[in-house]
Formats: structure tokens, sequence, C-alpha cells
């Protein structure tokens, strides 16, 4: 088991907290109608997990890459934008 | 703010920072605008730096810009699971007084494009996101932003705001990104004491090496990985389209992981300090994924535009390229007081057309299908690379034709003379 906390552990960010710039759309989409559930292999900071069949999202450790949104392209059901300004990962070496 | 621009730049990347400074230098009063807390925290590459298209719009770079090595050995390998074959190429041309690539860390550099973006004389207001186009009669008259009363207008706006390109998204100028079209790259950055580089690397100063590599460590999938030496770290990372993870549901770290415990690369990194994660996505669908450019009063510039030339493992310079000749439109029309109208603008394009950029896009239009339909490049050729060599180098006491009769035997079972005929002519095809 890759632990990926211990890799955004070395990452900076300022988390906007109670302002989450990803949001899924209709978690019964996900639950019911969602065969892949790519969103929960594809994500690279592991962002979201699975229980059962239920998929619960937390952004903060996020790397606003764009790839949830866009691997959820049957369903659409992911709401993306990005942080407010000067939130979310702070890159120091890029 | 009521005040009017005569330009806004959305976004701080190469792209962003090509075409501000380019407006600013010429008298133009230019705004941009950047979600992070400073240019390049939100930024990610490999990362190398072509010289030239810098070159043509900063002469005298070399003397103040952040660079970390200059190339003067490129390697490239096709890994098997614990096997490596490959090629490099190393010269002491490329140390000449005027290298022609560096490796770069996109967070300094950034910043320091950034400044003299500023010292040009554009206002560069940081930790604000674009939210939204504003239009008015069909025609982009500026941009809302998440500031309080963030409304500011502009003759033009010029779209630098990377892949997402969520702004011409939102503002129903081109479509949402085929998974087919786009990689994922996760990478990381390593740091080791500058003599243990230079001695596992064969290098002295402030020479470099880049290592580009295909094969096993990407399970099948199109993509490739690479690694870089900067002046004292190193970077590693790999990358492959998001249609081929949907596929194989090996998450991306998994990948990373992998690639980091190859005997051919674990020995490189060996002793290392991580001390950063970063993923990103590179548009690869080329020349025939290339949304409309231009409009009423926008432009739109590198990476938001997919101008990666994915082959070559080009980006930033296509993106400083697009910046500059967007910014060289709107100067020439300012100059005749014409405004930034659709029509006007075609010439955008064409300039580009006229450029090593759409050149090279071009060239290799045919490349993303390509490689969509042959997913054997990436799994059985490596293999087969791969043991030919041992077969060849092992000696054994068998004769040198049997051995070469083995190697063809094992070329020709795995994919037929005529598929092996087949692909030649596609790569062909798909390069020339
Ligand atoms: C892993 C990896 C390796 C690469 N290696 C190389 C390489 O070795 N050589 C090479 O030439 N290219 C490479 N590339 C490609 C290269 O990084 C890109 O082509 C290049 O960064 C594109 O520049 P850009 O200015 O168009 O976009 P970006 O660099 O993405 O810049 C976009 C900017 O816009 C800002 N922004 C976005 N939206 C908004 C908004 N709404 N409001 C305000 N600001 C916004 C972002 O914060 C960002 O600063 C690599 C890419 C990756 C991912
Ligand atoms: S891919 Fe989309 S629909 Fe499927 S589980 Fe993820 S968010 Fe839900
Ligand atoms: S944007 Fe990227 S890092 Fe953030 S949640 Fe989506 S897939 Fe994960």
């Amino acid at each position: 088991m890759i632990n990926i906390q211990e890799k955004l552990f070395q990452n900076r960010y300022r988390v906007d907290d109670g302002r989450p710039h990803i949001r899924i759309r209709n978690p019964e989409i996900c639950t019911e109608d969602c065969q892949s559930q790519a969103c929960t292999y594809a994500c690279p900071a592991a962002c979201y997990t699975l229980e059962g069949k239920a998929v619960t999202l937390t952004t903060d450790g996020c790397l606003e890459c764009g790839t949830c949104r866009i691997i959820c392209s049957e369903h659409q059901n992911v709401d993306w934008a990005y942080p407010r300004g000067g939130h979310g990962i702070l890159f120091k070496f890029g | 703010m009521t005040e009017k621009f005569d330009a806004i730049v959305v976004g701080a990347g190469p792209a962003g920072n090509a075409a501000a400074y380019t407006l600013a230098s010429a008298g133009l009063k230019v705004l941009q605008l950047e979600r992070g807390e400073t240019p390049g925290t939100k930024n990610v590459q490999g990362a190398i730096l072509y010289s030239d298209a810098l070159e043509r719009i900063i002469p005298d770079f070399r003397n103040e810009a952040p660079l970390e090595r200059h190339i003067i050995e490129q390697r490239m390998w096709v890994l098997d699971d614990d096997s490596a074959i490959g090629t490099s190429y190393r010269s002491e041309a490329f140390s000449s007084d005027r290298p022609n690539r560096y490796t770069i860390l996109r967070a300094p550099f950034d910043r320091w494009f950034s400044e003299k973006v500023r010292a040009a004389g554009a206002l560069v207001i940081c930790e604000t996101t674009v939210t939204e186009l504003l239009q008015e009669g069909g025609r982009v008259v500026g941009v809302r932003t998440d500031r309080e009363e963030g409304d500011i207008y502009a003759d033009v706006v010029i779209l630098a705001d990377g892949v997402n390109s969520l702004l011409a998204r939102k503002a129903g100028f081109h479509g949402e990104l085929d998974p087919r079209n786009v990689a994922l790259a996760v990478k990381e950055i390593h740091f080791l004491p500058e003599e243990t580089l230079q001695g596992r690397f064969n290098i002295k100063g402030s020479e470099g090496v880049v290592i580009e590599i295909a094969g096993a460590v990407t399970h099948g999938m199109v993509g490739t990985a690479f690694l870089y030496t900067n002046r004292e770290s190193i970077t590693l990372g790999i990358g492959c389209l998001l249609s081929d993870f949907k596929k194989t549901r090996v998450p991306p770290y998994a990948l990373l992981e992998e690639l980091k415990q190859h005997p051919a690369i674990a020995p490189l990194i060996e002793g290392g300090e991580m001390k950063e994660y970063a993923a990103h996505l590179i548009p690869e669908g080329g020349y025939k994924a290339i949304p409309k450019l231009y409009g009423e009063g926008w432009m739109i510039v590198g990476d938001s535009a997919g101008l990666v030339n994915a082959a070559h493992r080009e980006g930033s310079n296509l993106a400083m390229t697009s910046g500059r000749i967007a910014a060289e439109t709107v100067i020439a029309l300012h100059g005749k007081g014409l405004p930034c109208s659709q029509e006007n603008l075609a010439v955008y394009r064409a300039a580009l057309d006229e450029s090593f950029v759409m050149k090279d896009l071009k060239k290799y239009r045919e490349l993303p299908e390509v490689l969509h339909g042959n997913p054997h490049f990436f799994s059985v050729y490596p293999k087969l690379f791969n043991r030919a060599a041992h077969t060849m180098l092992t000696v054994d006491g068998e004769d040198k034709h049997s051995k070469e009769k083995t190697v063809r035997r094992s070329f020709v079972e795995q994919r037929s003379l005529l598929g092996l005929m087949g692909d030649a002519y596609r790569m062909w095809r798909a390069t020339r």
C-alpha cells in the first residue's frame, strides 16, 4: 500500500476552510449509475475515497489538476472550479 | 476598478508572461491576473526550458533567470520489468556560452519571469481567480474576478490560463477535453548533495543530464516517464493518457512508486530527500484537437489552446511563442488604431501557422490516433527490444547466428511479419 498522505505531507497548502472548490453534483449517481468510479483511482491525491459503493470527496490535498472533472465524462457529475485566489496548493518547486 | 486596459492577460505561466511582457514593453496598458499566491505556485513542468523561445523575448535571460543545469546529455531508455535498453547523445557543443536547453524549477522561474513583466510596466495582480469572461453583444469586453467589485474591462483578453481552460469552456468557445487527448503526469523532486549528483551522472559544474523513459513502467498505457537533473535535486515523473488510466485502473502514484523502484532508476535517486509531490495535465491531442484560437475581443495561447508537441515533450516554448505572437498581433492593431475584432485577430492564427508551433504540430497530426490504435508500441516492443539485447549480450556458448534467429523469431511470434511492417509504416506516416 502506498501512503499517499506521506507524499502530500511534503506539500504546502493554504486550505480555504469550509469552501471546497470541487463538489460531487449528485452522490446518488456515483453509487447507483457510475460503473467505473474512475475518480477513486485516477485522482493523483486520492481525494475521492470509496466506502462500500459510496464516494466521498475531501479536497484538502487537491493538486488542482482537473483529472476528476475530465475522467467523469459519462456522468459529468463533478462540479469543478479553481479555489479562490491565493488558496489551495502552493508549489515550492513545481 | 473602472479604468480600462489595452489588454488583460489571464495567467502568469510562460504563455501569459510572454504575452504580458511583450505588450508592456511596447508601451501598452496591460493588466495580468494570476490566481496563485505568486506566479509559479500553481505550475508544474518537467522541466526543460528551450532557450530559443525565451531568447526571442528576453535576449539576455541567461544572466539573471534561475536556471538549474544546462543539458549536455540526453538519454532515451526503454524499460522492461528489470532491465533497460537505450541510447544517448552527449556533446561538448552543448556547453557553449549560449546553451540550447536548461533544466528549471517552475516556481522560481515563473516568479523571475513575472518580475520582468512588472519591470516592463504591466500591472500584475496575484491571488485573484478570474471566474468568467464579460461579454457584450457577442464581444468579450473584460473579465470577472473573485475579488469584490472585481469586473475589469479591456480592448482584448488574452487567455493564458493553462490546460483546463475553464474560461473559454464556460464562454462556449470550445468543449471539454476528451480523456483520450490529455495526459496526467505525477512527479516528485528529490534533493541530493551536488557532488553526489555530479558523480552519479558523470557531469561537472552546471552540466546536466536528462533521461526520457518508455516501456514497462507505464503498464502498457500510452505514456512516458522522465528523470531530469537539477542543481541539487532530481525531478522524476510519469504521465499517461487519462483514457488509459480509466482502463487500467492503476493509480498514478502507484506508477510513480514503481518507477522509483525500477533497478535502473533506484540507484540514481538513492538517499535523496523527497520534498514535493505534484500532478498536472498535459494536452496531447495535437493539431487536430486545437480549438478556435481567437474571436471578438479574445485570444487563447499556450496550453489553454492545446499547443503542446507531446512527441518532443515541448510545451513551454510553444506557450511562450504563442503568447509573444498574440501580443505582437495586438500591438500592431493598437498602432494602427484598429479594434481587436475577430476579423483583425485572424493575423494571430496566420502568424502561428507560419511559425514552428503549427508546423511541428501539423507534422505529428496523425500521431495521437496511431498511438491509440497501437497499444503494443508501449507494451510488446519494450519487452522485445530488452529481450533481444539480453540474448545478444549473453555469452553462453550459443553461436551468434542462432541467437539472431531467436531474436527474429521472438519478434515475428509477437507481431507477425506483416504486423511489424505495418507498425513501421504507421510510425513513419505519423511522424513524417
Ligand atoms: C509533468 C510535465 C512535464 C513537462 N515538461 C515539459 C518540458 O520539459 N518542457 C516544456 O517545454 N514543456 C513541458 N511541459 C509542458 C509545459 O509545462 C506547458 O506547456 C506550459 O507550462 C504551458 O504554459 P501556459 O502558460 O500555457 O500554462 P501554465 O503554465 O499552466 O500557466 C497557466 C497560469 O494561469 C493561471 N490561471 C489559470 N486559471 C486562472 C484563472 N481563472 N484566473 C487567474 N489565473 C489563472 C495558473 O495559475 C497558471 O499560473 C510539461 C508539462 C508537465 C505537466
Ligand atoms: S467518476 Fe463521476 S460519477 Fe463516477 S464516482 Fe466519480 S464523481 Fe461519481
Ligand atoms: S483536481 Fe486532481 S487532485 Fe484535485 S480532486 Fe480532482 S483529480 Fe484529485
